[in-house]
């Protein structure tokens, strides 16, 4: 009675599936370039609610683990693309992605 | 039954809340409902049975990555000024979608904290489990991460220096040719 709760694995990569596209629109759609980190990280938190979910499935540790180094590559990606937005920010005076569309050459 | 209405309950905070921090106009106000969208995902993990990962949710996502967000919307400003800003995010009628939100979610957590021995069952996996794999078959996934963290600090500090709000006038005030020459003899 007791192992028969739990939660269907479709459905929890049914969410991590809306989440990515959800983050990927975000992507797509804004032109604010925080917006679009942030959206960056819906995605990457969608892909470790996926191998948390699917590792969950099978009562491995392997999903947690996967979803730890998604942590750290999304750390050092933040990191990163804060350092460029502060540098866009400095350059061109807006954080409008439109305004680094032209190159100086 | 339960606990997959838990489950739907965090699922659906998750979405409206991603939802609207992908809409909103104002950076903080995203934010705001971008850490509501990761506390609830930390709730999932918890009622899949991956404590560990809903801790590191929390304190890692929620916690260090958006206070790195939170230090450059405050560091830009972002165009307006400062009481203005400030006067427009501590209006109240912005606080009550997320608030509301966030009882929600803290209704749930102590709901599932409180009958926690009934509601988990079987499939949770500890720290324990997760430490014995990692620093076992994946270490060399462990070096491979903070490989990619010590990239990740020298990217930062690099492209964090004030050393390349110059470079846009150097090649405009003196041609290039000149100073390459100079180089060569």
């Amino acid at each position: 009675m007791n192992e028969a709760i739990v939660i269907p694995m479709e459905h929890g990569l049914l969410l991590a599936g809306i989440l990515f596209l959800i983050g990927l629109l975000g992507v797509l759609v804004r032109r604010n370039i925080i917006l679009i980190l942030m959206s960056l990280e819906i995605m990457l938190n969608a892909c470790g609610l996926a191998f948390i979910v699917a590792g969950a499935h099978w009562g491995v540790a392997d999903g947690q683990i996967m979803f730890m180094l998604i942590l750290s590559i999304a750390a050092a990606e933040v990191s990163v693309g804060l350092g460029l937005l502060l540098q866009a920010h400095r350059r061109f005076g807006s954080l409008d992605v439109d305004q680094a569309s032209r190159m100086q050459g | 039954m339960l606990e997959l209405g838990l489950f739907y309950i965090a699922a659906t905070v998750s979405l409206i809340s991603t939802v609207l921090a992908v809409t909103r106009y104002n950076a903080a106000h995203a934010l705001i409902y971008l850490i509501i969208s990761l506390l609830a995902s930390a709730i999932i993990f918890y009622l899949v049975g991956a404590p560990f990962a809903a801790v590191l949710e929390v304190v890692i996502y929620a916690g260090a990555i958006m206070v790195l967000f939170v230090f450059v919307i405050m560091l830009l400003n972002l165009g307006q000024s400062g009481d203005v800003a400030e006067h427009v995010l501590l209006r109240p009628r912005m606080w009550i979608i997320p608030s509301l939100l966030c009882v929600i979610l803290f209704v749930e957590i102590v709901y599932v904290l409180q009958s926690s021995e009934s509601l988990l069952n079987g499939m949770v996996v500890g720290p324990k489990e997760v430490g014995l794999e990692l620093f076992g078959p994946y270490v060399l996934a462990v070096e491979i991460a903070s490989m990619l963290l010590l990239a990740g600090l020298v990217g930062a500090y690099h492209l964090g220096r004030r050393y390349f709000t110059d470079v846009r006038d150097v090649p405009t005030a003196q041609p290039l040719a000149a100073v390459s020459g100079d180089d060569h003899e």
